[in-house]
């Protein structure tokens, strides 16, 4: 709109416009990235499909040709599938509650001033720096190890004896390692929304005799409604990917009980050394994606003014 | 309420609990990396205790520890050079000049990132090891690049967008190319939101374990395969297993405390209006 308003104000001689409005050729700017992005992602998405239509398993070199669609019968018939679904959308939505929630209530506090606000706030943030094979090691080995872990001996001293994470709550687990990694990220987001909604509106609530969970509920959180589409969206990518956790602290256990779609792949493909099955489920992987991505761009993409 | 308290007392000491309990993980495990393995695992946990360097000599004897962090150091930046260098045209071309298919383009780039990489794990396999790629470093400044860049892209459109159209408007007039005005003109000034733009990418690369840990196997290895090689049960106990992790983790978070103020200010995602 302001491009309008610019070209009106414009001495109508002064005007070029066969220079300016969406006449100018930017292709040469937008092929490269989107090129690439493009070829390196049809290119292997055409060989996983292809892949997936095959006999192909590693170990056994006897076993060849075209399977048809048996990987995918297979994979359709086979339960692990569903219970793999179940556990990507457990740990999304629960990483998801967890880490927007604290989020909006910590962004509340860090924009307020007090001594020490922009230590605290590195301390804060500094589990996003840590890799996710580390903060996982750390939390099986120092914090929730059963017999010599933090936890455990609080658990114990207060008497409630011992708890042990990843064999009884391996889900739950897994999800407080993962929002500990996210929540800074969220925290940082939504702390630069808060940070730009004017201290007059605050307040004038104030005044008008808002407490400060009105003032939270009422004023801030709808402040930070686009951060958190944006943070859901954001998140989401990069949670639907969780590996590293899951493969140092429960390996998909027990049984499967933090097996997600990603793990069971990893398993079929490199454990197993079946590459056809493997791929048929990489290919349900993309299918699931796709229509995620569809309903969360859409959910994003209206804020977004493009 | 009192309006000339400039200090919250209770919003603070709560702030500063949860930034405490945030941050006690990673001081638990750099304590534990200074403890004589038998005091690592002691119940209840020794607070006092003779430090020892003891754990970090190990480690460094047993790996090559600046190889690895040279290689993190190196393909991190590296990709997120190149990512830079290919999206800034990108972001520009579709924040100012942007057509019917721009909105489309830039949500489909999005949508790649929700591809599960491990999806794709056995073409992109087998085609690196075909060119003769498989642990190289190219090989992963390349998939960081490719892995990173709609987000790249999405940051710096959102920081173009921020930019008063006049600009454009003026420059162009003057006689300037698109090139020209780009990088003359609007570089300079979201020069801060590609500087976030540039962390943020850096820290994901550093951190990324998926590729890394199953591309390389020792030329090009990150610290991430660091790591790893330390974690496979091979009798290294906790105290040790937590000087490799304080080795890994310790450029990065410290690159992140002090650019930890860029990020605040710049991490917006066009969320910000």
């Amino acid at each position: 709109m302001s491009h309008a308003d610019v070209a009106v104000a414009m001495p109508t001689a002064l005007r070029r416009p066969k220079n300016t409005g969406a006449h100018v050729s930017t292709l040469p700017m937008v092929v490269p990235s989107v090129g690439l992005l493009l070829i390196f992602s049809l290119v292997p998405l055409a060989a996983t499909i292809y892949f997936s239509f095959l006999r192909y398993n590693l170990l056994n070199p006897l076993v060849g040709g075209f399977a048809g669609f048996r990987n995918y019968y297979y994979l359709f018939r086979d339960p692990a599938l569903y219970h793999s679904l179940l556990i990507s959308v457990l740990l999304v939505g629960e990483v998801l509650i967890i880490t927007i929630a604290s989020a909006a209530v910590l962004a509340s506090l860090f924009q307020k001033q007090f001594p020490g606000r922009s230590i605290a706030r590195v301390l804060m943030i500094s589990p996003f720096f840590v890799m996710p094979t580390v903060s996982a090691l750390i939390w099986k080995n120092l914090l929730m190890h059963p017999v010599n872990g933090f936890i455990a001996w609080i658990t114990r001293s207060l008497g409630f004896g011992v708890i042990d994470f990843f064999a009884d709550w391996p889900l739950t687990s897994v999800v407080v390692i993962v929002s500990w990694q996210w929540m800074p990220f969220a925290f940082l987001i939504m702390l630069t929304a808060l940070q730009s909604l004017d201290e007059e509106t605050r307040e004038a609530a104030d005044l008008d005799g808002a407490g400060p969970f009105s003032i939270f509920f009422h004023i801030e959180v709808p402040h930070m409604g686009r951060a958190i589409s944006v943070v859901t969206m954001m998140e989401t990518i990069f949670l639907l990917g969780i590996f590293a956790e899951i493969y140092v602290t429960t390996s998909g256990g027990p049984g499967d009980a933090t097996t997600n779609l990603t793990f069971l792949i990893y398993q079929r493909a490199l454990l197993a050394f079946n590459v056809g099955g493997a791929s048929a489920a990489g290919v349900i992987a993309i299918v699931l994606a796709n229509i995620l991505a569809t309903f969360m761009v859409r959910i994003v993409g209206k804020g977004l003014d493009v | 309420m009192n309006q000339r308290a400039r200090y919250h007392p209770v919003a603070g000491t709560a702030a500063w609990i949860v930034a405490l309990v945030m941050f006690f993980p990673i001081f638990w495990m750099v304590l534990a990396s200074f403890k004589p393995e038998l005091e690592a695992i002691a119940t209840p946990p020794e607070v006092f205790f003779t430090p020892t360097l003891e754990n970090y000599q190990t480690i460094l004897e047993r790996a090559d520890y600046l190889s690895f962090a040279f290689n993190s150091i190196f393909i991190s930046v590296g990709a997120t050079a190149l990512a830079i260098a290919l999206a800034v045209p990108a972001a520009y071309a579709m924040a100012f000049y942007p057509t019917k298919r721009t909105r489309g383009t830039l949500l489909w780039m999005l949508s790649t990132k929700m591809l599960p990489s491990v999806g794709v794990l056995v073409p992109i396999y087998l085609f690196a090891k075909n060119l003769g790629l498989l642990d190289t470093r190219t090989l992963l400044i390349i998939m960081y690049m490719l892995m990173n860049l709609p987000i790249v892209v999405w940051m710096l459109f959102t920081f173009f967008k921020e930019m008063p159209k006049a600009i454009i408007e003026a420059t162009r007039i003057d006689g300037a190319s698109q090139w020209q005005t780009m990088i003359w003109v609007l570089l300079p000034l979201v020069l801060p939101g590609i500087a976030s733009t540039a962390l943020l990418n850096i820290i994901l690369c550093w951190n990324e374990a998926f590729w890394s840990l199953n591309l390389t196997a020792h030329d090009a290895a990150p610290l991430t395969a660091f790591i790893a090689s330390f974690s496979a049960p091979q009798g290294l106990f906790w105290a040790k297993l937590s000087a490799a992790s304080t080795l890994a983790i310790a450029p990065i978070v410290v690159f992140g405390w002090f650019s930890q103020r860029q990020l605040v200010s710049g991490l917006t995602f066009g969320a910000v209006k």
